[in-house]
């Protein structure tokens, strides 16, 4: 008894309206606090700032609003309600669909819309040319002795269940794409290359049916990434091109192939797909210990901060003795403003300069604990100096070790991509698309006629309609067809064979 | 890059029209302020005696004004209609104008900004308005129409204002042709629906404290306006074509990420808020089809999807970071 009252109520329209603001409402923190899909590194520093707040923020899943369960929750209800609303509909019009039109009420001149004329036609031929009329204009119509019943309009509730049903398509493709799907970022640098297996990747979120096996065997090397900026003007520093030029190998074994890779044309490779999506430059850096040999020397990836690309790097030595890290700054056109202090003015290198700031102790690489890359953890490190370097220079530290900025390179972020579900997915809305088309633009409509043997011969003829859809009137339908029925004259032969009971085709 | 001469062109044109809608909006205002037809011999006693007899004299008052559409009644207000309705015309032009200037300047489709998106939603909502306008009478829609499209203006080229420029390479691409296009038209559908469904508010809460027999301060300009009921069908049809549109607009948009980023959907405020919008519309048609909930909670419904739309459209770009924050403002 409960089962089914619950049932009733999930499947009203009251409670999917419900639904619907609880799913436009459930989406506001999505937009409002940082979302660890798209920006942990927001989240991180959110929950850095003010620890207490986020932790209750991230324990009932603001950071995560969009995989949180309750935000499952309603769209899965909505889900429910959904199919439990069109699935009955879809057999309640097909029924419909392949039923006749109903029959004519008694008393036509009753419905609000009506007209009635006088046909000089007798009763059967004015109705077999209103018939002819109707079906002409793709009516459904059938006739008895007398009276004519039409409908048309099927396809609205077509569209609009076809427009739910593609949904619930959707929601699949959706799916698909995220169980056997996968993304992945990586950086690199020019003249790196990158291999398309999961250890290469500096973060990827695979779905749960995929495995990095299927990855098709790809590589490439970045050979050289290229960015314009607008000079001059209000806009200066906009972005104006980028530019990846990369040798592929698409499989082990084959010829690299040049290519390039921009914003709006990704690489695809055996249904994988590489987007450019980020860059920034990496100065490369030497160390050299008292006794003269190199204990470091690599082109260290320094993460953009603002749209001038001041670049904030951290290098790490674990081989000096004693260990030794710096933290820094890589400033592409490089300014020293007296109250910010050296900061980046233009994202080009037109002036190119790394800050640094040298400590030495012990990195912490040994405790166990992962690091990132782009922290330098100071707790165990003393500071021994700071300076800054132009392209060429070297600066030697108080115990003999000296570091050379030997120049730069640039880094590209690449995203690379598979979305199993997404041909689907498209399918489903274009579908979608066509079906909510139907359903507001096509109007539903009945409507009837009566005709019976006017005295001194012809017929009197009613006319009436409905329609079935909201703010939608027969009115012009029935002018249409008494316009039609104006036109047609007697004919001398009796009009086509009996009329009786035949549904039109 | 940009040819200079036709970018200041655009501006001056976009001022020009600016001072054309303000005359407008002024006699739009000024003929709907205009005493409404039979008003004058009824309105004058009866407003004595409705505060005595507790409104009977109101329904006094209302009850013979006949048909309450401007469209059958000579009144004052008609010619100042038609005259701040031919200034909308030379408005449009010149905005429209202006957006070719600006197009032609930088060699390419003029909505490559936030400026130059509510130019182009300015003409857009414009635009809906007089194509509707030219099977009915709309002029008492005229001054609902205009502010909108002052505000957008005024926002555009004064907090929005970019210079002419080249595209970031984000944005080069043909989508942005089709599906900024289409969200620029939904900007034109959703913002002149949203004026009839305040109308229609208007004239529904009028209609229903006329017929109880109270008072409302907005009886007055009920009387220039269509029947609540028209009103309704008529915000009702414009949605239904809106809604479809944005729908190929926000899809349009997913493919165009797809291509870009990698992903069609990845929660994006500016994606965020299109859903939400989504919803909001997806919610008013359904409340249209549910008991208890047609008429003005649907109506209601309406002017809450389309301040998420505004929400998308300027708070998404000014106040939330994002993968879609490339409207050209100063940071």
């Amino acid at each position: 008894m409960w089962a089914r009252w619950a049932w009733r109520t999930l499947t009203s329209m009251r409670t999917a309206l419900l639904l619907l603001f609880m799913l436009a409402l459930a989406s506001v923190p999505g937009s409002i606090f940082p979302q660890r899909q798209t920006n942990a590194a927001a989240v991180n520093m959110y929950l850095a700032d003010d620890p207490a707040k986020a932790r209750i923020l991230d324990r009932l899943g603001m950071f995560d609003v969009f995989g949180s369960p309750w935000f499952a929750a309603i769209y899965l209800l909505l889900f429910i309600s959904l199919a439990g609303c069109v699935l009955p509909r879809t057999r309640q019009h097909w029924r419909a669909i392949r039923s006749r039109p109903p029959a004519a009420p008694k008393h036509l001149d009753r419905l609000p819309d009506h007209r009635e004329l006088v046909s000089p036609s007798p009763p059967e031929q004015a109705l077999a040319a209103g018939a002819e009329h109707l079906r002409a204009a793709r009516w459904r119509v059938i006739t008895t002795s007398g009276t004519l019943s039409a409908e048309t309009g099927y396809s609205r509730e077509i569209g609009n269940l076809v427009f739910h049903l593609a949904l619930l398509v959707l929601l699949a493709a959706v799916a698909l794409g995220s169980l056997g799907g996968f993304r992945g970022n990586v950086v690199i640098r020019e003249g790196t290359a990158f291999a398309a297996s999961s250890a290469q990747f500096d973060s990827i979120s695979p779905g749960r049916l995929f495995s990095t096996t299927e990855l098709p065997p790809f590589s490439f090397t970045l050979d050289r990434f290229t960015a314009d900026f607008q000079r001059g003007g209000q806009q200066a520093g906009a972005p104006r091109a980028f530019r990846a030029d990369v040798s592929l190998i698409a499989s082990p074994g084959q010829s690299p192939q040049q290519r390039t890779i921009e914003v709006n044309e990704p690489l695809e490779v055996d249904g994988v797909k590489v987007f450019l999506v980020g860059h920034g430059y990496a100065p490369t850096v030497t160390i050299r210990d008292g006794a003269g040999d190199v204990v470091f020397h690599d082109s260290v990836v320094c993460l953009p901060q603002d749209a001038g690309f001041t670049s904030t790097c951290v290098v790490k030595a674990p081989d000096a003795f004693p260990q030794l890290g710096l933290t820094g700054f890589f400033l592409p056109t490089a300014t020293v403003d007296p109250s910010r202090g050296p900061y980046s003015r233009f994202p080009a290198p037109d002036d190119p300069a790394l800050f640094l700031a040298a400590w030495e102790g012990d990195l912490g690489l040994d405790t166990g604990r992962p690091q990132s890359v782009y922290k330098l953890d100071t707790a165990a490190m003393r500071r021994v100096g700071i300076k800054a370097l132009l392209p060429g220079q070297r600066w030697t530290l108080p115990d003999g070790s000296v570091i050379s900025f030997d120049g730069y390179v640039r880094f590209a972020a690449f995203a690379v991509a598979r979305d199993p579900g997404k041909e689907l997915a498209l399918a489903a809305v274009l579908v979608a698309m066509a079906g909510l088309g139907l359903s507001l633009s096509v109007r539903r409509r009945r409507l009837w006629m009566r005709a019976s043997p006017a005295t001194g011969g012809g017929s009197r003829i009613v006319l009436a309609g409905i329609a079935r859809s909201e703010h939608a009137s027969a009115a012009s339908d029935l002018d249409r067809l008494a316009a039609a029925l104006h036109s047609s004259r007697p004919s001398p032969t009796p009009a086509a064979p009996p009329l009786h009971g035949k549904a039109a085709p | 890059m940009t040819d200079t001469a036709l970018a200041s062109l655009s501006n001056g044109l976009v001022y020009a029209a600016m001072l054309t809608y303000a005359i407008a909006m002024v006699v739009f205002a000024a003929s709907l302020a205009a005493r409404a037809p039979g008003r004058r011999p009824l309105a004058e006693p009866a407003l004595g005696t409705s505060r005595r007899q507790g409104g009977v004299g109101v329904a006094v008052r209302d009850a013979p004004v006949p048909a309450r559409s401007p469209v059958v009644q000579p009144a004052p207000g008609r010619r100042g209609g038609n005259i701040a309705m031919s200034l909308t015309w030379l408005a449009t032009l010149l905005v429209g104008a202006g957006l070719v200037a600006r197009g032609l300047s930088v060699g390419r489709v003029p909505w490559g900004n936030m400026y130059e998106f509510s130019v182009a939603s300015a003409f857009a909502i414009s635009a809906a308005f007089l194509v509707l306008s030219l099977r009915r009478d709309l002029r008492w829609l005229g001054l609902l129409v205009v502010v909108p499209v002052l505000l957008t203006l005024g926002l555009a080229v004064t907090v929005l204002y970019t210079e002419a420029g080249q595209l970031v390479p984000a944005l080069n691409s043909y989508w942005l042709i089709i599906h900024v296009a289409a969200a620029i038209i939904c900007a034109g559908a959703f913002c002149v629906g949203t004026a009839l469904t305040v109308a229609y508010l208007v004239a529904d809460t009028s209609e229903r404290r006329v017929s109880r027999g109270s008072r409302f301060w907005g009886s007055g300009l009920a009387r220039r306006l269509p029947p609540a009921q028209r009103l309704d069908a008529m915000a009702y049809r414009i949605h239904t074509f809106a809604f479809p549109l944005w729908t190929f607009a926000v899809v349009a948009g997913a493919i165009w990420a797809e291509n870009a980023w990698g992903r069609y959907w990845g929660w994006d405020p500016k994606e965020t808020w299109a859903f939400i919008t989504w919803v909001g519309y997806a919610a008013y048609l359904h409340a249209r089809a549910t008991a208890g909930w047609k008429g003005r909670k649907a109506a209601v419904i309406a002017l809450v999807a389309f301040a998420a739309f505004i929400i998308n459209y300027f708070g998404v770009n000014i106040f939330l970071t994002g993968l879609h924050s490339y409207g050209g403002l100063p940071s």
